[in-house]
């Protein structure tokens, strides 16, 4: 184990491991939220084309949703390179998985539970990977949808959101969300939370993409740009109320 | 006529390309008590005849529970069997808490094979002395295979191994194809009776044999020994007729002359005192 001697504010050193040296510390490119629901014909996931570089908007064509295997979707908010990172995991995982050729198949579930073992797990040596996963997939005409988050926290519901998502779109779902929903209420379900997070989340752009699974396979949309709407008479004059501000 | 030339390590070649060591170990499970295997398209059923080393012995465990899907009977080496089941539950276990998913049985038993495989190349190993019959679910239903000394494995609509299986083989040689779509109670049956078939007239009794079975919604567990003997008096008639029918396992089983034909006897040479 290679050690290397660093000054500290006292004026002693202190030696320190190399692997001490490359544990994550805090994120630099980050997504923003993802919000994902089941539908009638599986789940429906959206997420915006962003990547943060703290406060700014530096990269603007991030696809932060994939398709595993055959059976799921997973997106990903936070650290943009520990996502890709994530990927090569599952990729070396349903590689070893179809290579088996026996008929048998990594569904949702599995992958979800793989990924929960992997993020606790650097959850518990001080080193995690610094996302939050949204998994969805449909196998066996089941639909499943979970998360996991960068300290293994883990569950399942029919709508999940991350980030900002939680406390801007989760409301919104749990009012409107009902099961056996059409595609297309779907997608304007999931378009009402996005607008709400481009409104309000200063992270999130207005370039989206919605990933749709059904038993059939993986579709993920081209991008495009909601709607909005910004000539509200109190965005009109706003400092009308209040002297001195700008 | 070379055998003993070239049969002293596991890693030397005969000049005939054969592996003695391997060979040898094949016959350990020959020598073992019998052991039999059936399924159809969502059940297996595995069963086997308890010999008990001595009448103040207990009888030795053939038959182990993997995990809710996936059982195990062995023949041969029971030590060598219990140690390969130990691994067998440890892969089962893992797989299970990594992906919340029962392994599919036909993964487990590859990593079991290539486990077999190394000890048939390495200079200071040993080839397992124990035939394994695994019994386990996938995704497409339920399946029977059969892993070999050699590494070697195989999947089975029906299978014995053991000493006088080859009576066992005979009757389910006759069967087999009608077992796909065997009820459940049809597989049980078929079980008891190839376990009988390998007694050689000795009279089958509830104790003298152990089944298990498993299916798509059925954990791995063990028969009781009434449901055994229910069974049996199906089809061991006792010439007196008594009321009703299935009594419990007591003078009947004797009374049962109603005795399959004599099979071909395959004499029992030695049975060394590590091998049941």
């Amino acid at each position: 184990m290679t050690t290397f001697t660093v000054p500290i504010d006292n004026g002693d050193s202190v030696r320190i491991a190399e692997e001490e040296s490359q544990r994550t510390l805090y994120p630099y490119v980050t997504g923003t939220s993802i919000v994902a629901i089941k539908y009638k014909d599986g789940v429906l996931m959206a997420s915006d084309m962003g990547g943060s570089y703290g406060s700014t908007l530096r990269y603007k064509n991030i696809e932060r949703v994939k398709a595993i295997g055959k059976h799921s979707l997973l997106g990903a908010s936070g650290e943009i390179s520990d996502f890709q990172e994530i990927l090569r995991y599952l990729d070396e995982l349903t590689l070893n998985d179809n290579m088996w050729d026996d008929g048998n198949s990594l569904g949702p579930k599995e992958i979800h539970n793989y990924l929960t073992r992997v993020m606790y797990n650097r959850r518990n040596k001080f080193n995690p990977l610094w996302n939050t996963l949204v998994l969805g997939g449909v196998k066996n005409g089941k639909s499943y949808l979970g998360m996991v988050s960068m300290i293994g926290v883990s569950f399942e519901d029919d709508h999940v959101a991350t980030g900002f998502g939680n406390h801007l779109a989760r409301p919104i779902l749990r009012d409107e969300w009902h099961a056996d929903l059409s595609f297309e209420d779907g997608v304007k379900l999931l378009e009402k939370c996005m607008r709400v997070l481009l409104y309000r989340d200063r992270s999130a752009i207005n370039k989206l993409q919605i990933a749709k699974i059904t038993e059939e396979g993986v579709t993920v949309s081209q991008p495009y740009s909601l709607k909005t709407f910004w000539e509200f008479s109190s965005f009109h004059n706003p400092t009308a109320g209040a002297e001195g501000s700008w | 006529m070379f055998r003993n030339q070239y049969d002293t390590d596991v890693t030397t070649w005969s000049p005939t390309g054969r592996l003695f060591q391997v060979e040898y170990a094949m016959e350990a499970v020959k020598q073992g008590s019998a052991a039999i295997g059936l399924r159809s398209r969502s059940h297996v059923v595995l069963a086997c005849v308890n010999k008990a080393q001595s009448e103040l012995s207990s009888h030795q465990r053939k038959i182990f529970k993997v995990d809710d899907h996936i059982g195990v009977a062995i023949a041969g080496l029971t030590a060598d069997g219990r140690v390969l089941s130990r691994y067998m539950r440890s892969e089962s276990i893992n797989h299970s808490f990594t992906y919340e998913s029962p392994l599919p049985v036909g993964r487990l038993v590859v990593h079991l094979a290539d486990k077999a495989q190394v000890c048939t190349q390495r200079s200071w190993k040993r080839p397992y002395g124990v035939g394994l019959l695994v019994g386990g679910l996938d995704e497409s239903g339920a399946h029977l295979y059969y892993n070999c000394p050699s590494g070697n494995y195989f999947e089975y609509q029906a299978f014995a191994i053991g000493s006088r299986s080859q009576a066992a083989k005979t009757y389910l040689e006759r069967r087999f194809e009608s077992f796909g779509d065997s009820s459940r109670e049809d597989l049980i049956k078929d079980a008891i009776l190839a376990v009988r078939e390998t007694l050689q007239g000795e009279t089958l009794k509830s104790s003298l044999c152990t089944v298990a079975i498993l299916g798509v919604d059925e954990p791995f567990h063990f028969l009781d020994q009434e449901a055994i003997q229910k069974v049996i008096d199906t089809f061991e008639k006792v010439p007196e007729e008594e009321e009703g029918e299935g009594e419990a396992g007591e003078g009947e089983a004797e009374a049962a002359a109603a005795a399959p034909a004599e099979q071909g006897g395959g004499g029992a040479g030695d049975v060394a005192p590590m091998e049941m």
